[in-house]
């Protein structure tokens, strides 16, 4: 006695159909990120060439004035590429301490308590829109560092006072935003490391101590590498928050300067630039591509040799 | 494979509820009449005009269905030339028109005033520079407040970024262009009336119409910013828009005409306060 099939998935002949469907529309989803990304990479160098050949290379990258809409304007972005380098250096050299060593606390020592309120305060700190940490660094930071504005450059004649919105205040909301991705990344790597390297190390007289620090540390070295580079790829590419304490004035990145990075530069004037203005914000964001461009091949690169160590 | 079904069938829900615009929200008050007039009107001129005659061109086919305005925006000075030389019917001009300009046949008509509030934040004692005095601030010669009656307070100069029309009429009013030392630029009205509200000794700029209570404006010469000082000429921190046309309105074809009668109508004049302008009627 045969059963009635009613169920289409029953069908060895559907079934095989089916399958081949769901394979076809896997791909296609599968393209579309790659269509995405082939798509952004050839339309940033097809808008963003056009200004280098305009302009020239060298006045781009090499010179420092930026006056886009002056009488001769000007378009050089030196300024604006050493403010975020810089910035992204010192937010790294912030956050990379207290992210790894949360990291630490959190997959070798804490206890489960401890543990538990941390990480959903970390878990909470990545989802938190970064325009956010903006308002908090208008709220906060700007105030704190103007008062100190006033304390080192009082009777200055020289210093032109910003209200805090300087190069530091970018830092600090940079340094805070990035721990979220340090701390998880390292997290995991560490958590990664066999049992059986801590255990050795205890068992040959070592504190818990030196086991974290000469013994788990150095064998998460490659995660905590990525984590470090996709810091850097996060520090680099945020905008909204370093919009509204970074104060935005084309300078030098020094510590109480008015800083524009990368990113502010396009969103701040590409509301109403036009012409070559306009062509040289693309350019601008050509170079920002080409910074995460580097960081992705980076990482690739130590993630490969961590692959490469492993064997 | 049910599942993946109502997956597509969402995703394609989803897409089809975007695109659902909102068709334009234009006055319904018609100036007088004369739906009848049809044609195009080319205008070239300011970029600083953008928004007004964009808005302009939107607005007039609810009164005129059928005329279309054709604007350019390549500069004021551009825009002066292509109405002499009659590439375009009119010519924007963010400036009051050279009295060489006039000689060369030029009309001056001044459809709006863009005025510019110079704002502190409500703590400061200062309550009034002069011209000279708001040019040195914000080209840097001044930085303290006692310089120009206020406390002994550093000032921090706010302004709006490159490109912005408010930066191009205050620095074109002061003519002090691409001379400004900004301490932070923004690039939002908002942004530079919060970041003045909340700085201390801080000064910024913003469009008249942007002006509340939560920042303090300056006198400019003794004169208050307010719609009445810039219509009377009075508070000098204004330009007024120009759209030149070469002879009087009066002479000119009836699609010209039609655009003149359009913004001295209630929806034209609806349309220079929507963008923040003051009426020059």
């Amino acid at each position: 006695m045969e059963r009635k099939m009613t169920s289409i998935i029953a069908n060895r002949k559907t079934k095989s159909m089916v399958e081949k469907i769901a394979a076809i529309i896997f791909t296609c989803c599968a393209v579309v990120s790659i269509v995405a990304v082939v798509g952004i990479t050839a339309y940033m160098f097809v808008s963003g060439t056009p200004a280098i050949f305009k302009v020239g290379l060298t006045e781009i990258l090499f010179s420092n004035v930026w006056a886009p809409t002056a009488a001769d304007p000007q378009y050089g972005i030196l300024n604006i590429i050493l403010t975020s380098i810089v910035g992204v250096f010192f937010a790294i050299l912030i956050g990379v301490p207290i992210g790894i060593l949360t990291a630490v606390n959190l997959a070798e020592i804490a206890n489960p308590k401890v543990r538990n309120v941390v990480k959903s305060a970390v878990e909470l700190l990545a989802g938190i829109p970064s325009v956010v940490y903006g308002l908090l660094g208008i709220l906060i930071i700007n105030p704190l560092m103007y008062q100190l504005e006033l304390m080192i450059f009082a009777g200055s004649k020289t210093h032109q006072f910003t209200g805090g919105a300087n190069l530091i205040s970018a830092i600090l909301v940079l340094a805070i935003m990035i721990l979220p991705t340090l701390i998880n990344i390292t997290e995991t790597s560490l958590k990664s490391v066999p049992d059986d390297y801590r255990k050795s190390s205890l068992a040959l007289g070592a504190s818990q101590m030196q086991t974290i620090f000469k013994v788990v540390l150095p064998a998460a070295k490659n995660g905590i590498m990525s984590a470090v580079v996709l810091g850097v790829g996060r520090a680099i590419g945020e905008a909204m928050a370093i919009l509204l304490v970074a104060g935005n004035s084309v300078n030098f990145p020094l510590p109480f300067n008015s800083v524009r990075f990368l990113t502010t530069g396009i969103v701040s004037e590409m509301g109403y630039a036009s012409g070559t203005h306009r062509e040289v914000l693309f350019t601008i964001g050509l170079v920002l591509f080409v910074f995460i461009l580097a960081i992705n091949l980076i990482l690739t690169f130590i993630l490969k040799r961590g692959g490469e160590d492993g064997q | 494979m049910k599942k993946f079904g109502a997956l597509l069938l969402a995703c394609v829900l989803s897409f089809s509820l975007v695109g659902c615009g909102n068709n334009g929200g234009g006055s319904d008050d018609a100036a007088s009449g004369s739906g009848d007039v049809s044609g195009t009107v080319a205008l070239n001129g300011s970029t600083s005009m953008e928004k007004l005659v964009n808005g302009l061109k939107e607005a007039i086919v609810e009164t005129y269905p059928n005329l279309q305005l054709e604007p350019q925006f390549t500069g004021s000075s551009a825009g002066v030339e292509a109405v002499t030389n009659g590439t375009a019917d009119i010519g924007d001009v963010s400036r009051a028109l050279t009295d060489e300009e006039k000689a060369g046949g030029l009309v001056e008509n001044i459809v709006a005033l863009d005025g510019i509030a110079v704002v502190t934040d409500a703590a400061n004692t200062a309550t009034n520079l002069t011209t000279q005095q708001l040019k040195d601030i914000y080209t840097g010669k001044i930085t303290n407040w006692s310089e120009v009656g206020g406390a002994d307070q550093n000032i921090v100069v706010i302004g709006r970024e490159s490109g912005s029309g408010t930066r191009d009429a205050f620095e074109e009013i002061l003519d002090i262009a691409d001379q400004c030392k900004l301490a932070q630029t923004l690039n939002e009205t908002g942004a530079v009336a919060a970041a003045v509200q909340s700085t201390p000794g801080s000064i910024g700029y913003i469009s008249l119409d942007a002006l509340n209570d939560n920042v303090k404006a300056l006198q400019l010469d003794g004169v208050a910013p307010s719609e009445e000082t810039v219509k009377d000429g009075s508070y000098t921190l204004q330009r007024p828009f120009v759209m030149a046309t070469k002879g009087e309105v009066s002479e000119q074809s009836a699609q010209v005409q039609a655009v003149f009668d359009f913004i001295n109508s209630d929806a034209g004049q609806e349309v220079i306060s929507s963008v923040g302008l003051v009426s020059a009627k």
